[in-house]
C-alpha cells in the first residue's frame, strides 16, 4: 500500500480539561471509504473538524497526502504551520456539514462558484461551467437560480455537496450529512454520496448514524469511544460479530431504535 | 407598502392644508422655518453618511484579530458613547481652535453628530456581524475562501439587513439630535422656530409646523429603512 492519504499521529484535542481526542492514531488509505460511528461525545465529529482545520489540536501531527497539516517543514524540523501552508494543504479537503451551511444570500449556482472564483481564482465562465455540471450530477440543474430558502433540506444538502466538489478536493468529509433531514429526504442525499463512493476517485470520511448505509458503502468502519478508536474493521464483520463490549452495547441500542 | 406611503402623504397634506387654513400668518414665519429645515436636512444627510461609515468601519474593526485596530475602534466607541453630544460639539467648535484646528460650524456639527452616532451604530453592526451563524465561517474555511474575502462576500452581506432596523432607529434619533447644532451657531429648524416664536409669538402654529416637519423626516427614514430591508431579505424566506 502507498502512503496513507490521512494519518493522525498521537493527536490530542482538549476543550479545557475535557479530552475529546486522546492521542489518536488513525490512518485512511487513498480511495478508501471510512465510516466513523460512536456515541455522542465520542470525538467522531471532532476528527472531521480538526482535519478541516475548523479547530486547532493541542498535540500531535495530522498528515494529509504525506504533508503535515498543522506543522510545516523548516529545513528538517517541523514548526507550527503558517496560514499559507494550512491553506495549501487544506485545499485537498472538502467538507459537507450536518446543517448544510449554504450561503443564504446566494443562489445555488452562486454558492457553487463563490469559492472557485474567490479562492482558486478561476475565470467566472469556467467556474459556472463546472458548477452547472456538478448541479446536474446531483440532479438540481433546474434549481440553479433558487436561493437556499427556496429549496428543501435534501436539495440544500445536494447543493452543499456540489459546492464542496467544485473545489476539486481529493478528500471529502461528511459530518452527519442526513441528520438534519426529514426522513423522506435522506434517500436522495445518500444516493449522491453512494455515487461518489463508487467512483473510487475520492477518499471519503463519513460520520453517520445510518448503519445500513455505512455497511453498504464503507471499506472500513471505526467505532469511536472517549476519543479513541475502540474497534475497527470491515463493516460486515464489525456489525455482525463485534468484539468490544461498548460497541456491542452501542450497536444493540442503535439497531433497536 | 405604497398604500401606507400614500396614506401618510395624504394625511400630511391634509394637516398642512388645515394648518394653512387655520393659521393665516403662516407665511410670516414659514420661510424662516423652511430655511431652518434645509439646515437640518443638510446636517442630517452629511452626518448620516459619516455615521453609517463609522458604524461599519469601527463595528467590524472592533472584531479584528489585529490588536491595535481592535483597540483603536474600542477607544473611539467608548469615548463617543460615553460623552455628551453637546459637549463634543463645543469641543469641535470652541476648544479645537485653541489647538489651531479651525472648523466651520457645519463641519463641527457634522463631525460631532456623525462621530457620536457612529459609536452607537458600531455596536449595532458588531451585533449583526456576531449574529451571522458560526456555520457560515466554517463553510468559508472548508471552501478555503481567504479571510478578507469571506468577510466581504459572506459575512457583511448577511449582516447588513440585520443592521437596518437598528440603524434606521438611530438615524431617526440622530435627526432629532441635530437640534443641538444651534450650540455651534447654526440656525436649524428648532432654533429657527424658537427665534420665530420670540418675534411673532405664535407658539402653537410655529411648534406645530416644526413638529410635523420632524415627523415627516422620521417617516421618510422609517419607510426607506423598511423598504431596503424588505428588498434585501426577500430571498432569505424570513417571515416578517
Amino acid at each position: 500500500m502507498t502512503d496513507p492519504k490521512i494519518r493522525f499521529e498521537k493527536v490530542t484535542k482538549r476543550y479545557g480539561a475535557l479530552v475529546v481526542l486522546d492521542q489518536l492514531q488513525f490512518e485512511v488509505a487513498e480511495g478508501e471509504v471510512v465510516t466513523i460511528i460512536g456515541p455522542s461525545g465520542s470525538g467522531k465529529t471532532t476528527v472531521l473538524r480538526v482535519l478541516m482545520t475548523l479547530e486547532p489540536i493541542q498535540d500531535g501531527i495530522i498528515w494529509v497526502g504525506g504533508e503535515p497539516l498543522n506543522k510545516m517543514w523548516s529545513g528538517d524540523r517541523l514548526v507550527p504551520a503558517s496560514e499559507a501552508h494550512i491553506r495549501s494543504v487544506r485545499s485537498r479537503i472538502g467538507m459537507v456539514f450536518q446543517n448544510f451551511n449554504l450561503f443564504p444570500h446566494m443562489t445555488a449556482l452562486e454558492n457553487c462558484i463563490e469559492a472557485p472564483v474567490q479562492s482558486l481564482k478561476l475565470p467566472k465562465s469556467e467556474a459556472v461551467e463546472r458548477a452547472v455540471e456538478l448541479l446536474e450530477m446531483v440532479g438540481l440543474d433546474d434549481k440553479r437560480s433558487h436561493y437556499p430558502s427556496q429549496l428543501s433540506g435534501g436539495q440544500q444538502q445536494r447543493v452543499a455537496i456540489a459546492r464542496a466538489l467544485a473545489m476539486r478536493p481529493k478528500i471529502i468529509l461528511f459530518d452527519e450529512p442526513t441528520s438534519a433531514l426529514d426522513p423522506e429526504m435522506v434517500g436522495e442525499v445518500l444516493t449522491v454520496i453512494r455515487e461518489l463512493a463508487s467512483a473510487h476517485s475520492y477518499t471519503i470520511l463519513l460520520v453517520t448514524h445510518q448503519m445500513g448505509f455505512a455497511r453498504e458503502i464503507s471499506n472500513r468502519v471505526c467505532f469511536f469511544d472517549q476519543g479513541r478508536i475502540v474497534e475497527q474493521g470491515e463493516p460486515g464483520r464489525l456489525f455482525e460479530s463485534p468484539r468490544n463490549e461498548r460497541l456491542k452495547l452501542f450497536l444493540s441500542k442503535i439497531l433497536q431504535a | 407598502m405604497t398604500v401606507r406611503i400614500a396614506a401618510i402623504a395624504a394625511l400630511t397634506a391634509f394637516l398642512v392644508g388645515l394648518a394653512v387654513a387655520t393659521f393665516s400668518e403662516l407665511r410670516v414665519f414659514l420661510p424662516a422655518l423652511l430655511r431652518g429645515a434645509v439646515v437640518t436636512i443638510k446636517i442630517s444627510v452629511l452626518s448620516a453618511f459619516l455615521f453609517w461609515a463609522m458604524a461599519f468601519v469601527t463595528g467590524i474593526g472592533r472584531l479584528s484579530k489585529i490588536r491595535p485596530i481592535r483597540w483603536t475602534c474600542a477607544v473611539y466607541i467608548e469615548v463617543f458613547r460615553g460623552t455628551s453630544l453637546l459637549v463634543i460639539l463645543f469641543w469641535f467648535f470652541f476648544v479645537l481652535p485653541e489647538f489651531g484646528v479651525l472648523l466651520s460650524a457645519t463641519a463641527a456639527a457634522v463631525l460631532g453628530v456623525g462621530l457620536n452616532f457612529g459609536a452607537y451604530g458600531a455596536e449595532v453592526v458588531r451585533g449583526a456581524v456576531a449574529a451571522v451563524p458560526q456555520g457560515q465561517r466554517e463553510a468559508a474555511v472548508a471552501l478555503n475562501i481567504p479571510k478578507h474575502r469571506y468577510m466581504l462576500r459572506v459575512i457583511i452581506p448577511q449582516a447588513i439587513p440585520v443592521t437596518i432596523p437598528g440603524l434606521s432607529n438611530l438615524t431617526i434619533e440622530m435627526i432629532k439630535a441635530t437640534a443641538l447644532v444651534s450650540a455651534v451657531t447654526l440656525v436649524d429648524i428648532t432654533f429657527a422656530s424658537v427665534q420665530q416664536n420670540q418675534i411673532h409669538y405664535r407658539t402653537l402654529d410655529i411648534f406645530l409646523v416644526t413638529l410635523m416637519l420632524y415627523y415627516c423626516f422620521a417617516q421618510f427614514v422609517r419607510f426607506g429603512g423598511a423598504m431596503l430591508e424588505e428588498r434585501m431579505t426577500r430571498h432569505l424566506g424570513k417571515v416578517h
